[in-house]
């Protein structure tokens, strides 16, 4: 009788715990106003059942929504013939979004400081502070039409 | 009086009290048509005094705080004033990041707000 390896040996199947504490996915954008809706839902439940607070999923929403909205409307120039790519991954410690356009890029370090008492009142500009702000870590591909994006959980209140 | 989508609006006395329908405010076609009905409140309508109640708004973006700017020198460029009330604090937190609560006056509820008016 042929070797048959047990269901139950850890070594039959690929390891699956790591997975289940990571969630990955990869999504491809059209260049469209309220595009992001396509993987936005997933994402935030998936922080749910992550376990990440309702501040923290509220922050990682933000910056998650206004680096989509750039790229599609900023970088695409909501051209049809581009697509915006999107990469998640949720763990219980640490989310990061990695949102790629195919636009000719720009440099962050010119958009001027929305706080700023001249600029106070603009009404455009806040969305790559706020981005800075809720995350953790983020950067810029040297051409400027990449953002990666990385939150570390917060230590839990109280 | 136009018909509004985006927004409830009731009177109190003088003051005109805005409550938003929309839980997440980031959907860009819904901003667009926000930001017209909360301008012509002020351009049609010419309401002085303007309280925007935050209740049961629970997200919203960059391109709504655009309005929200735009909206707020339309009312002092008008002689009015506009106080916010109802704020949660995720969405303090994003006036106070970008400084806006210097130049919203927000207010802890409807009441308080009301007041603040007289």
């Amino acid at each position: 009788m042929p070797h048959q390896k047990h269901p139950a040996d850890p070594s039959a199947q690929p390891s699956e715990s790591a997975d289940a504490a990571e969630w990955r996915r990869s999504i491809e954008l059209p260049s469209e106003r309220g595009a992001s809706r396509l993987i936005m839902e997933q994402l935030l439940e998936q922080l749910g059942v992550h376990g990440w607070s309702p501040s923290d999923i509220f922050a990682i929403h933000l910056a998650a929504e206004e680096a989509i909205v750039n790229a599609i409307v900023h970088g695409n120039k909501l051209d049809p013939s581009k697509v915006v790519q999107v990469a998640c991954v949720v763990s219980p410690t640490l989310a990061r979004i990695e949102v790629t356009d195919q636009g000719s890029g720009f440099d962050p370090a010119s958009v001027p400081d929305c706080r700023l008492e001249d600029r106070l009142e603009a009404p455009n500009g806040r969305g790559v502070m706020l981005m800075r702000t809720f995350m953790t870590r983020i950067e810029y591909s040297p051409r400027g039409n990449r953002v990666l994006m990385e939150k570390q959980r917060s230590p839990a209140e109280g | 009086m136009a018909t509004h989508r985006r927004i409830d609006v009731s009177k109190l006395g003088d003051v005109t009290i805005v409550r938003f329908l929309d839980k997440k405010i980031l959907d860009e076609a819904g901003i667009l048509e926000l930001g017209a009905e909360l301008f012509g409140l002020v351009e049609q309508d010419n309401r002085k005094s303007l309280l925007l109640n935050f209740v049961g708004v629970e997200f919203l973006s960059s391109a709504a705080l655009g309005k929200l700017i735009t909206l707020d020198r339309k009312v002092k460029s008008n002689k009015g004033r506009m106080k916010m009330s109802n704020i949660r604090p995720e969405i303090l937190e994003v006036f106070q990041i970008t400084k806006l609560n210097k130049i919203f006056d927000i207010r802890k509820d409807e009441a308080e707000a009301i007041s603040a008016f007289a």
